[in-house]
């Protein structure tokens, strides 16, 4: 199947555009290097029982979450809704744009 | 078994008979720019299963000046299936790539059919489960190409089923396999509390010439159906009080070995941990101390 | 005749399939030190498997966490979880399909932007620990012979993504993870697509200018750069060819380019 394309002069104008604009801008990400210590993620595997067990451990309140019977409490439900209002718990009734 | 050729900015492979502490990310930094005096790191090896990024340029920079050593949490080796080979070869990658002087796993299950329950779990002692254990050992060092150390595990129940000891169950598995042992002092603890048994006869009982490495964390307190106390090896606080003499206990017997500290639940900041670290290289001090009285 | 086995040998199948089920029973054998059953022993390695699983699924979508609260996140977690258990002993991997699992999650129908937002964090953590690959240097585009710049082609960084949503992912991400002291207005009626990537060893979000989401998207289908540049343009007015590829080149998105 044969795709349109953008003619090449117009690419070509783009690219050299976009290519000086980053070539000015470059020395920034010698600074990235820099920060490689700080901000970072903890690790997933552990090797220690599971948080807050010592409440937790023996009892069954962890499984009596039903998200079926919850509601969410976080931000969703402090945003602003497409019909103006603000902030209030609301669930969202808009329909999904065509794809 | 072949000996990779070592990065030249490395300090070398071998872990000291000293205090060490389990690496923590949010301590990355002030470890290094603080040059923390600390015989060595321990790090979960499936938290550097990944392709690359950050963790793997941390622990480069941690590996260049201090000794590694790589705790597998994942393998199963208890577990009734045949190891996960892709997992195995992961591990290989590992030691390869960071030279850990030392590498050890647990005697505990965590995989079957193909779930991970992402939980040390318990097995029976039986003549099966040692059959099993010990060809699974096997196939670890000769994959990876090296000796492993197998850690003593913390029980909540017992089986059954059972028809030996712990004991005699890790006698047997470094007698047909020639792996050692990490002995878990805090699980030790842990697990003779909740079975009612004499921690001071368990470790009278234990084979303490293959101990390679020795483990400290803290437990939380809890209580069973009868309101047994039921100890919990949470990793969420300092070494209880109860351990310490039973840790003393141990290394004036076998002189100074490499000690590490856990703190993987509510991390503290670093001087804490660090400090911890320090309580135990005091006792390996006095250890050393006692060996070197015997020894005149 | 075969007696029942005795003492009950719990095989390693037994205990998963208790651990899985809060209400199934003790398996018989499990024992405490009086040599009785004991379920609340057994339920502290119920709960070690859950909550550490809930646990890493929270580490790796703390903005969903956010967006539900703590105690309706931790409830689906769980819901999840027992559905959807991890395959592989490395977590970092685990919860790929959280984010559909969201999306078709009936009581959460109503919060449709929900499963995007999971979908930019799991790139987020995969960009993470993705390959050290040094991005493409936009210098070598200016080697390519201008006739022929229009039929080249890009190939991926690992850690690269393109999260395209009919949501305003951007703002919604950056007001509950990345940019949580900002004070960030999100109107549910935008549409915002976020481009997810890691020049070094920081992950770099960056919100695509317009039809730059479908320019990337082309181009890492297998597009040419004229292609994907005439496909942008004939779909969004807006479009600027150099705007969108110095965003692409800036934060690392290719690591080639390909000549034809």
């Amino acid at each position: 199947m044969k795709h349109k394309a953008m003619s090449a002069a117009i690419v070509a104008g783009a690219v050299a555009t976009a290519v000086a604009g980053l070539s000015a801008t470059a020395p920034a990400h010698a600074q990235a290097k820099e920060k490689c210590y700080g901000v970072s993620l903890k690790g997933q595997n552990d090797c220690k029982a599971g948080a807050g067990t010592t409440c937790a451990g023996t009892s069954t309140v962890d499984y009596q979450g039903n998200a079926w019977t919850l509601v969410p409490k976080g931000t969703c439900v402090s945003m602003d809704l497409p019909d103006g209002r603000h902030g209030s718990l609301t669930e969202l009734d808009r329909d999904l744009p065509e794809a | 078994m072949s000996v990779q050729p070592s990065r030249p900015d490395r300090t070398d492979a071998t872990v000291p008979a000293r205090a060490g502490a389990g690496l923590k990310a949010e301590h990355v930094e002030e470890i290094l720019t603080s040059s923390a005096d600390i015989g060595f790191f321990e790090v979960h090896a499936e938290n550097y299963m990944g392709a690359g990024g950050k963790p793997h340029r941390q622990l480069e920079a941690i590996r260049d000046v201090y000794p590694l050593s790589l705790h597998g949490v994942g393998l199963s080796i208890g577990g009734e299936q045949p190891l996960d080979k892709d997992h195995l070869q992961r591990l290989a990658a590992l030691n390869k790539r960071y030279e850990p002087g030392l590498f050890s796993e647990h005697l505990a299950w965590s995989t079957h059919d193909t779930t991970y329950y992402n939980d040390l779990l318990p097995v029976p002692y039986d003549k099966a489960t040692l059959d099993r254990v010990c060809e699974h050992i096997e196939e670890v060092q000769d994959v990876v190409g090296r000796k492993m150390l197998l850690e003593n595990p913390s029980t909540y129940v017992a089986f059954e089923q059972s028809t030996m000891s712990e004991i005699d169950f890790l006698k047997e598995i470094t007698r047909r396999t020639g792996c050692g042992l990490l002995l878990d002092v805090n699980n030790v603890y842990v697990s003779c509390t909740n079975h009612e048994r004499s921690a001071e006869t368990y470790l009278s009982e234990f084979p303490i010439g293959d101990v390679g490495e020795i483990h400290l964390g803290g437990h939380a307190p809890d209580v069973d159906d009868a309101g047994r106390p039921l100890l919990i090896d949470a990793h969420d606080r300092e070494v209880d009080d109860a351990v310490w003499p039973l840790y003393e206990m141990i290394v004036s017997q076998t002189g100074p070995l490499p000690t590490l500290i856990e703190w993987d639940n509510e991390v503290p900041v670093w001087s804490v941990l660090l400090a911890e670290a320090q309580a135990a290289e005091r006792i390996l001090h006095r250890a050393s101390a006692t060996g070197l009285q015997r020894a005149v | 005749m075969d007696l029942p086995e005795f003492p009950p040998k719990v095989g390693v199948g037994d205990f998963g399939e208790a651990l899985w089920n809060p209400e199934a029973a003790t398996p018989p054998g499990l024992i405490g030190p009086d040599g009785l059953t004991a379920p609340k022993r057994f339920n502290v390695y119920r709960n070690n498997v859950i909550v550490s699983l809930c646990d890493a699924l929270e580490q790796t979508f703390p903005a969903l966490q956010n967006l539900l609260g703590e105690d309706y996140f931790k409830a689906l977690a769980r819901a999840f979880v027992v559905q959807h258990p991890p395959k592989s002993p490395v977590l970092i991997w685990y919860g790929s399909d959280f984010p559909d699992f969201i999306e078709a999650f009936p009581p959460l129908a109503s919060y449709p932007y929900l499963a995007d937002v999971a979908r930019v964090e799991w790139a987020w953590v995969q960009a993470y620990h993705a390959a050290d690959v040094a991005p493409l240097d936009p210098a070598a585009l200016g080697s390519v012979d201008p006739n022929v710049l229009g039929s080249i082609r890009f190939e991926k960084h690992p850690a690269a993504a393109l999260i395209m949503s009919s949501w305003p992912v951007w703002d919604l991400a950056r007001a509950n993870r990345f940019e949580p002291d900002e004070e960030i207005r999100v109107d549910l009626d935008r549409s915002q697509s976020v481009l997810i990537a890691r020049p070094e060893f920081d992950v770099e979000l960056l919100q695509l200018r317009p039809g730059g989401d479908v320019f990337l998207n082309a181009l890492l289908s297998g597009a040419t750069l004229g292609e994907a540049a005439a496909l942008a343009e004939g779909q969004v007015a807006e479009f600027s060819l150099s705007d969108c590829l110095s965003d692409c080149l800036s934060i690392g998105v290719f690591t080639d380019l390909v000549t034809a």
